[in-house]
């Protein structure tokens, strides 16, 4: 699994950091449990020679809708931090994957009652957030998001999101 | 920019429009099932695959404006050109029908989509590339959504397994104008941007005989056809789909929202 989490050498500068700080505060519009860092779309922070601050952002999906809110979610986080002049880039290489969710965006997604996704190579069905239980089937390939697909318990009987794995 | 690089430029500008107007269309096909589908979970399905592919359509539509250097954006694209220059394949324009014939062209052209992608993935042309490589992994779970269904339906009960079946006479024809390499496709093929029709014709084959043989259909034979959409000759379909996906910027032009 690839860290989403920043890695701040010697060279980060305030800005830069103040900029991760400000991002980890933005949350999902779709997934309000989890901020931007914790879904691993923020790619990068960095300066360029001109003194703007780079921001790449990688989408979940191209037709995600909230593709467009993201970017002025995270351009009006950076303006209310006042971390100077920003661009936003969106980066498509190499192609967002869930794997990049944070082990903390796991966790929270978990408690928030998505089934996080699971590792590539894990053959084990998908377990039921409320009662555990590996008898679950899928009902539907798409859920209400791009990013989500439809489950059911046969054990408690309740349907529940799964986060797709790609 | 020499000759050669201003000629590479004006036909990778019409090979994108080729597979961002497949992009376009289907997705615009696939979103006329919304709130008509057979069941919610079909609705959200279809809506959410027609979702991705408009999204491809963008990023492809977007690059094709920057290579042409009009400075046409990809709004520009999508709503103001005549049906003349669209270059989707026929197949992607050919009307819902019922279920089974949506779900046939899907799985007919979610195939062809994915071993096209797979090997743009590699292509000579940095931006081609990164585009696909964010589109393959989406078709590759369109593809499974439709073969899923074609597997339900061909192996379903004795009016879906005809639906079926007849659906696949009826489209069968189209398939063969994706594999029919024009000097577009192999000036692209010799730059190295885009694959040879011909490996992705034999991919895309194997692919579908097992799809077939697990829906219990049979493949129909290879038959003369005569559109050829991805030139611009479209079927009487693109007009009806145009019209309705462009009034809003004809009669509104320059409509911001």
């Amino acid at each position: 699994m690839i860290a989403a989490a920043p890695a701040l050498g010697e060279a980060a500068s305030d800005r830069v950091v103040s900029a991760w700080r400000a991002l980890g505060t933005v949350e999902d519009p779709e997934i309000p449990a989890l901020s931007l860092v914790d879904l691993g779309i923020v790619r990068f922070v960095k300066t360029d020679p001109d003194g703007v601050l780079q921001v790449g952002i990688s989408p979940t999906y191209t037709g995600c809708p909230a593709t467009e809110v993201i970017r002025q979610l995270v351009e009006r986080a950076l303006n209310d931090t006042g971390v100077g002049p920003v661009a936003v880039i969106h980066v498509l290489s190499p192609a967002w994957s869930s794997e990049w969710i944070s082990s903390e965006g796991r966790r929270k997604l978990a408690a928030y009652g998505i089934v996080p996704p699971r590792d590539a190579d894990s053959s084990r069905p998908v377990a039921c957030p409320r009662c555990h239980s590996e008898d679950t089937e899928c009902i539907s390939r798409f859920g209400s998001t791009p990013c989500k697909a439809l489950h059911r318990c046969r054990q408690c009987l309740e349907p529940f999101e799964y986060f797709k794995c790609i | 920019m020499s000759a050669a690089a201003t000629n590479v430029a004006r036909l990778l500008y019409r090979y994108v429009l080729r597979v961002g107007d497949l992009s376009l269309v289907l997705g615009q096909r696939l979103g006329e099932w919304v709130g008509h589908a057979p069941a919610l979970e079909e609705d959200l399905g279809l809506a959410n695959v027609a979702l991705d592919l408009i999204g491809q359509a963008r990023l492809l539509l977007a690059y094709a404006g920057e290579l042409e250097g009009r400075d046409r954006g990809e709004d520009d694209i999508a709503f103001l050109r005549e049906q003349g220059e669209y270059l989707n394949p026929t197949l992607v324009e050919q009307p819902n029908g019922d279920f089974g014939q949506t779900i046939v062209r899907q799985v007919l052209i979610g195939a062809f989509q994915l071993e096209l992608y797979e090997r743009l993935v590699d292509s000579a042309d940095e931006r081609l590339a990164a585009i696909a490589a964010k589109a393959v992994k989406e078709c590759r779970y369109h593809l499974r959504y439709g073969s899923d269904w074609l597997v339900r339906l061909g192996d379903g009960t004795q009016e879906s397994h005809a639906r079926a079946q007849s659906a696949l006479e009826r489209l069968w024809p189209y398939t063969t104008e994706l594999f029919a390499e024009d000097d577009l496709d192999r000036e692209m093929a010799d730059c190295g941007i885009a694959p040879r029709l011909a490996e992705v014709h034999a991919a895309w084959s194997v692919r579908i005989n097992a799809l077939l043989a697990e829906a219990t259909l049979d493949r129909p034979r290879d038959r003369a056809y005569r559109w050829f959409g991805k030139q611009g000759e479209h079927s009487e379909h693109l007009g009806y789909i145009l019209a309705d996906m462009q009034y809003l910027q004809r009669a509104y032009p320059g409509a911001r929202w």
